[in-house]
């Protein structure tokens, strides 16, 4: 029995009347995580992760009607029986789990296997169908440890400072961003953050993950490191640091061509999402007959899948509008 | 290889020149001579030929990663460069090799040339296994017959330089010609001494700028010299030691395809050096033929009598860099003029490339009008009294060329580019129209900024009708005004017209795909 299909505004559930992810304002939305491709504003009600509230409240409102529960707790809504639980992609990210006449499907939302000390580990569930995402969905897509990469960071952190010169690392302002501080050896240097990064490191603290504090950035940054969101590359909000030099901090930076595209002096390959050994061996541990595969490479996911043994089907995402997509710098 | 997969990747990774300067200088002062050498050799692009074809190393690579063949080409699609897709798909690396880089090149990588595949095969696998993953980047690089990197030749010259204290025309001399990169080159290019050994060795080719802003601000006509801009190969011909070489521009010898100048080159006084162009020529009319024939002569294998009476070919000649074993580049331009001009015999092989007289810009202006009946490419302008200088330089040559041709036509086609350009769709195919459809008109990459290509890569993706493989067939909406320097009737091209150099010249974002121009528009071109 099918307890999902794809509608028009997303992953629908007939048995308990409500969306997973919804990409347009519906009744009920279950949301797996707060990134904006993930959590669209507009809909009656919203159910989450308990720890996530805070910065999915930030995406969709103050007025936003968000219920909350917390990893494993079970909800009843109408036919079936929802969960949540840890996808270890950022902090308050999960896993839907929905069971319905003896039937259970798994959502997983985004998700990485690699442990994070900003959230609790992706925890393993065994269904009939798992609705795995693919971003990184190529077996070129390998991650080196997240301790390598930090150790890089800092290296190249380091040398900059002995040049005398600022160190700017752009990433994702929401879960990248403060993966890196938690590891980071903050007594290299001062730290500062763009606003868009710091409202997110706020609402960290708040939940309890020691992150160093990370004040805007001050007159002198030439030991300095300055975390700001991608979109800020270029535009007048750099110039203040000079002859800075700038690294991205992303999966995709593991393809020398994105690397050199953006003309960064440094691309650090680390992502909360799965590479491909953990795609296939999270896929493995569902025990799933049948998997759906969304969000990124999914074709060549599918084939693999399919011709290792597994039923597999391309779930296709609503392309995001251009406005959506764009990595933002404002302050 | 360790020190050159990091001098790679250091080079990479910053687009500072004086960082890049500084990185090779650190290189040259650490490497072995037997490395640097060919360190010099592959970074002036003086690479090893493709080695073995890239289906075998992509089965090898497979094999070694478990990767099925369709897997591949999904990745090689993702990472746009082939060498790339094999370094990171292969299984992660246990090792990272502390052997040189004269090792690597010498005892394994040519010892392919010859091998049976299965020697090839063990040899390449166990290679693989025994670097890290910037290291077998560079190593597929190399083995593919790719390899490139990004600093310019006058970067490697600013740092060898500076690692020989000897000047960048030395430097540039001195890697000129014939030679192999062995530790005794090393040792030449850093002598003190700086005499020239090598007969073969051509100067290094002086290069004009196209010129920037009005030609008035040149000054006074009178004070340049004015010839009309050939379209054919730059090249050099030597004469020393009683044996002839010619050179093209890209430092191949190219002297066994010209036979007529060989025995140009054999009638030359000894230690002659002629820079010029060597151009098809159309003797009775005294102009040069279509550059297509040049290139038809080119790809012969074998150069038969009627290929040779049917595309004869000249010395267009228009500088002299040596005389009498003298190296005369610092003389001024009508001296080396003079000189040249006594070496041309009358329906010789060696035609001097003739002065445009004109008193004043606007007449020059007129003149330059005649350009496409002349089939050159405009003047080139130089400065009275200049010498012959080393590589692009501003100042006392510039070229003037004629505007291109330009036609406004309908992207109908997108593939994905390669290198910095992977994963976004850069490589067009424009259409005009014919008879109410689109037919495939040229093909171009370069001429949009980065901004646009965004743009148009997001259109593709949009608005794609049909996929090819990684061609996407595209709702013909957008119209881009293509430039081109030539038109010719081509039976191998869709429309029916080759045309040479396409680029984009500016996005037409005030047309409709319908306003864009037909067959009959372009081929009235083909006339004038």
């Amino acid at each position: 029995m099918a307890l999902l299909e794809l509608s028009e505004r997303g992953l629908y559930c007939p048995a308990g009347d409500f969306y997973v992810d919804p990409w347009e304002p519906v009744e009920r939305g279950i949301v797996t995580h707060a990134h904006s491709d993930h959590a669209c504003p507009g809909s009656r009600s919203y159910l989450a992760a308990a720890p996530g509230e805070a910065l999915l409240r930030q995406r969709l409102g103050s007025d936003a009607v968000i219920q909350t529960a917390d990893y494993g707790a079970a909800v009843s809504i109408g036919a079936a029986t929802v969960s949540l639980h840890p996808a270890g992609h950022i902090l308050g990210s999960a896993q839907v789990r929905i069971e319905s006449a003896g039937e259970v499907w798994v959502v997983s939302g985004d998700y990485k296997l690699a442990p994070d000390t900003t959230c609790p580990p992706f925890e393993p569930l065994r269904c009939h169908t798992f609705v795995t995402e693919s971003t990184f969905g190529l077996p070129i897509f390998r991650w080196a440890g997240a301790d390598e990469v930090l150790r890089e960071i800092q290296s190249w952190w380091r040398g900059n400072q002995d040049a005398g010169k600022a160190s700017v690392l752009l990433g994702w302002p929401l879960g990248k961003m403060q993966r890196v501080l938690a590891g980071l050896d903050a007594g290299i240097g001062p730290v500062y953050a763009h606003g868009a990064v710091e409202r997110v490191n706020r609402i960290y603290r708040q939940r309890g993950i020691a992150l160093p504090a990370t004040p805007p950035p001050t007159r002198e940054t030439r030991r300095a490191l300055i975390l700001a969101p991608p979109g800020c590359q270029g535009t007048p909000w750099m110039k203040r640091f000079g002859a800075a030099s700038t690294a991205l901090v992303s999966g995709w930076m593991r393809i020398r061509g994105t690397r050199r595209r953006r003309s960064l002096d440094r691309g650090f390959v680390l992502s909360d999402h799965a590479d491909w050994p953990a795609l296939l061996a999270a896929i493995d541990e569902t025990r799933a007959q049948t998997v759906w595969v969304t969000h990124g490479f999914r074709a060549p996911l599918v084939r693999w899948l399919e011709e290792h043994g597994r039923q597999a089907v391309e779930v296709p995402v609503r392309q995001p509008a251009p406005a959506a997509a764009a990595e933002e710098c404002e302050s | 290889m360790k020190l050159f997969a990091e001098l790679y990747a250091a080079l990479d990774r910053t687009t500072k020149t004086n960082e890049k300067v500084a990185a090779l200088v650190r290189y040259f002062a650490a490497a072995p001579p037997a490395d640097a050498a060919w360190a010099v050799s592959f970074l002036i692009g003086r690479r090893p030929k493709r080695l073995l074809e890239s289906r075998k190393l992509a089965q090898w690579a497979m094999e070694e990663s478990a990767v099925p063949d369709w897997l591949f080409g999904e990745c090689y699609h993702a990472v746009g460069d082939f060498a790339e897709t094999i370094a990171l798909l292969l299984p992660p690396p246990a090792a990272s090799t502390h052997l040189p880089l004269h090792f690597w090149i010498e005892e394994r990588l040519l010892a392919l040339r010859d091998a049976e595949d299965e020697t090839r095969r063990r040899s390449l696998v166990s290679a693989w296994r025994e670097m890290d993953e910037g290291q077998r980047f560079v190593w597929n690089k190399l083995l593919t017959g790719e390899f490139r990197v990004g600093v310019s030749q006058n970067l490697v010259l600013r740092a060898l330089a500076e690692t020989a204290g000897a000047s960048v025309e030395t430097i540039a001399h001195r890697l000129m010609g014939e030679w192999q990169p062995t530790p005794e080159f090393w040792a030449q290019v850093l002598a003190s001494d700086a005499r020239d050994a090598d007969a073969s060795r051509p100067y290094p080719f002086f290069l004009a700028y196209p010129l920037e802003g009005a030609v008035e601000d040149l000054g006074d006509p009178r004070q340049w010299q004015v010839e009309w801009k050939w379209d054919g190969i730059r090249a050099q011909l030597i004469r020393r030691q009683w044996r002839t070489f010619l050179w093209s521009r890209g430092e191949e010898s190219i002297a066994d395809r010209f036979p007529e100048l060989e025995a140009l080159g054999a009638a030359l006084p000894e230690s002659t050096v002629i820079d010029g162009e060597v151009l098809p020529w159309n003797k009775p009319e005294g102009i040069p033929l279509p550059f297509a024939q040049l290139q038809r002569r080119i790809g012969r294998k074998v150069l038969g009598h009627k290929i040779l009476s049917e595309v004869p070919v000249v010395l267009m000649g228009f500088d002299l860099l040596e005389w009498q074993g003298e190296d005369v580049r610092e003389r001024p331009l009508e001296w080396r003029r003079g000189q040249l001009e006594a070496l041309a015999q009358p329906a010789g092989a060696l035609v001097v490339s003739p002065l445009v007289e004109a008193t004043s810009w606007d007449e020059l202006r007129g003149l330059r009008q005649q350009s496409r009946q002349r089939k050159v490419e405009g003047f080139m302008l130089k400065r009275g009294g200049s010498p012959y200088r080393v590589g692009r330089r501003r100042g006392d040559w510039w070229k003037w060329k004629i505007e291109p041709y330009s036609v406004d036509a309908v992207l109908i086609y997108a593939q994905p580019g390669s290198g910095r350009r992977a994963s976004l769709f850069t490589d067009y195919t424009f259409g005009i129209w014919d008879n109410g459809r689109l037919v495939p008109f040229a093909k171009a990459y370069s001429g949009l900024s980065d901004e646009e290509i965004r743009e148009v890569d997001a259109f593709v993706r949009r608005n794609t009708i049909e996929k090819f493989g990684p061609v996407h067939a595209v709702k013909p909406e957008l119209v881009f005004e293509l430039a081109f320097e030539g038109i010719q009737h081509s039976p191998r091209h869709r429309a029916g017209i080759a045309v040479r150099f396409p680029r984009m010249a500016r996005w037409r974002h005030d047309k409709k795909a319908e306003e864009a121009d037909s067959i009959e528009t372009v081929r009235a071109l083909l006339g004038t």
